[in-house]
């Protein structure tokens, strides 16, 4: 394996990484302002990732309309699942929250299901030749991708540096006590959140499903990964979870070079136990 | 008729071991174990490779137990100093690397084909039915040992520094309480109870493959532990007997879906436990028999 193939490795998983920050910040930023991990983004992923291919495959919408559409849908799934779900049974802890977001990710994992089956899925795109720089190829497609995983992130950044919104939303996530103290509705300030994030997730499911195909198991299967990269970040801290969904992609795709492919998802498990044991708050975290 | 119940008594059974196990760790110390599908795999397999191999079967589940109970202990360590979310991530991480691996290591483990021809105790000398008796009454066996020597422990020393534990960290610290120690020892026991209703899974049934492992069993054992109530090993009992029964209630209305498809009706049977399991923790989060412990209510 020569300098070159090694590069294009490299080159796949930023690709990679790329598309897994969407759903990366979604989780992270949900554990930042309402305090549990939810792994309910695993089928908010699936949610969006069906929502873009119903008008992309069905309706024939072109590209970024359609990853609206999983933005959208997936968000306000994510705003009413947890109103109807999760919200009720925060006060009762943390291990409740967290365990019901596991009910509810494998309930809308089964309501996809009962509504698409079990098959595989295509979205309705062109097929392409990849383009070659030097010895490196890349798929157009993969880099369109990467444009609109990269414009949700910093359109997400902007929001949360500069509107009365973001700083908000910071605020909450720093202290919610002072924060409601202040007049900030907390409450909305929790829709808003799992709009965006939920919303972040849909997105990148439907860009993980571009790539390869869809079925309702899409987004539980990227959940390693998503978990890793916040939790590589640092959980809770939104720019460490762009950073960690970066690494893992990379990480995942030099793993091909000592372990067989169907162990990628298995690396970021690994990456999971390095950080907890040498470096708990991960890369830009805050220990709580 | 008699066949069929004897066969769904046993999985009721082996329910309600994990659901004692889950109880140790989760009612008692307060340590979440979403990843449960993975140490009984672990149970599973260890004991499917050692008596394939001509190892005597109660060794075999024994050495389930121990290897459950090994890997329990390093999962436990990497987290236990963390918050309780970490151990979430990182159980539910594990039982996906354990089914992936399970699925991939075809040397070891024949891949997805799964392991097949587990030695049963007196499997062919005795007739199918007598054979699955004769497995009830084992299971029922360790079953009521598991559950007396788990109701010693939750009224020993032990069990009332892990309910100190789960209720107040710092304060079981100050007392001068070795948390770490007792959150590893007490996630190790729960490991080992899973490995044990894994190995003895795979002599009652002959085969295992890693698709027996999938995140639903742990959403089953969880319902059946909330269900029937948190911290309580009664209740952990009743709620794997009722959940059991729930889910082989479903089967007999199939045939009034014939609307739908196999991949349907499985679907709504998902949702159904999810349901269930989101409503139970919201109009009954103490479980039909909710936990008591000398004089102090319930949380």
């Amino acid at each position: 394996m020569g300098f070159a193939d090694v590069a294009q490795l490299v080159l796949n998983g930023i690709m990679a990484g790329a598309i897994l920050t969407a759903p990366a910040i979604g989780f992270t930023a949900i554990y930042a302002v309402l305090r549990f991990p939810n792994f309910a983004v695993a089928s908010h992923m699936t949610v969006g990732a069906f929502a873009g291919y119903v008008v992309n495959a069905d309706l024939h919408w072109p590209l970024l309309p359609s990853a609206l559409v999983a933005f959208i849908v997936a968000g306000l799934v994510g705003v009413v699942s947890d109103a109807v779900a999760l919200r009720p049974l925060r006060p009762a802890g943390l291990i409740t929250a967290t365990i019901a977001s596991v009910a509810l990710t494998i309930a809308l994992e089964n309501l996809v299901r009962l509504a698409f089956g079990n098959s595989l899925r295509d979205y309705d795109l062109p097929l392409e030749r990849d383009w070659r720089f030097g010895g490196l190829r890349v798929g157009p497609q993969q880099l369109r991708d990467l444009a609109i995983s990269a414009a949700a992130v910093l359109a997400l950044f902007g929001v949360l540096g500069f509107t009365r919104m973001g700083k908000a939303m910071r605020a909450v996530a720093d202290n919610p006590v002072l924060a409601s103290l202040r007049g900030i509705d907390t409450q909305r300030i929790g829709h808003v959140v799992n709009f965006t994030a939920m919303g972040m997730a849909g997105l990148g499911g439907m860009l993980l499903g571009l790539d390869t195909s869809i079925d309702p198991l899409t987004g539980f299967r990227a959940i390693l990964a998503v978990f890793a990269a916040a939790v590589l970040g640092g959980l809770g801290s939104i720019p460490g979870a762009v950073l960690g969904a970066l690494a893992i992609g990379v990480a995942e795709e030099l793993s091909q070079l000592a372990l067989p492919p169907d162990y990628r998802s298995v690396v970021g498990f690994l990456a999971i136990l390095l950080v907890l044991s040498f470096r708990p708050s991960g890369i830009l975290g805050v220990r709580r | 008729m008699l066949a069929y119940l004897v066969a769904m008594s046993i999985t009721a059974g082996l329910y309600a071991l994990m659901a004692l196990g889950v109880n140790l760790t989760w009612g008692m110390a307060g340590m979440v174990n979403l990843g449960l599908a993975g140490f009984f795999a672990v149970g599973g397999y260890t004991t499917a490779l050692l008596t394939k191999s001509g190892v005597a079967i109660p060794l075999g589940v024994l050495a389930g137990g121990l290897v459950a109970a090994a890997t329990g202990a390093v999962v436990a360590l990497v987290t236990a100093r963390l918050r309780a979310d970490y151990l979430a991530i990182v159980t539910l991480g594990f039982s996906e690397s354990v089914r992936i691996a399970a699925s991939n290591e075809i040397w070891l483990t024949n891949g997805s084909d799964g392991i097949a021809g587990i030695p049963g105790p007196w499997r062919g000398v005795l007739p199918p039915l007598a054979f699955n008796l004769v497995f009830l009454a084992i299971v029922v066996g360790v079953l009521v040992c598991v559950f007396v020597v788990l109701q010693r422990l939750g009224r020993s020393p032990f069990g009332r520094v892990l309910r100190a534990i789960r209720d107040n960290e710092d304060v079981a610290a100050v007392a001068g309480k070795h948390v770490l120690v007792f959150k590893v020892k007490a996630f190790a026991v729960g490991a080992a109870v899973l490995g044990v209703a894994g190995a003895l899974y795979a002599h009652a049934t002959s085969f295992i493959a890693p698709d027996i492992f999938a995140p639903l069993l742990t959403l089953n054992i969880i319902l059946a532990l909330v269900a029937g109530g948190v911290g309580n090993n009664a209740g952990a009992v009743l709620g794997a007997v009722l959940i059991v029964a729930l889910l082989e209630g479903t089967r007999f209305a199939a045939p009034w879906l014939g609307f739908l498809s196999p991949a349907q009706i499985a679907a709504m049977r998902e949702l159904l436990i999810a349901v269930l399991l989101l409503g139970i923790l919201r109009v009954l989060p103490a479980g039909i028999l909710p936990e008591r412990v000398g004089g102090t209510a319930g949380r």
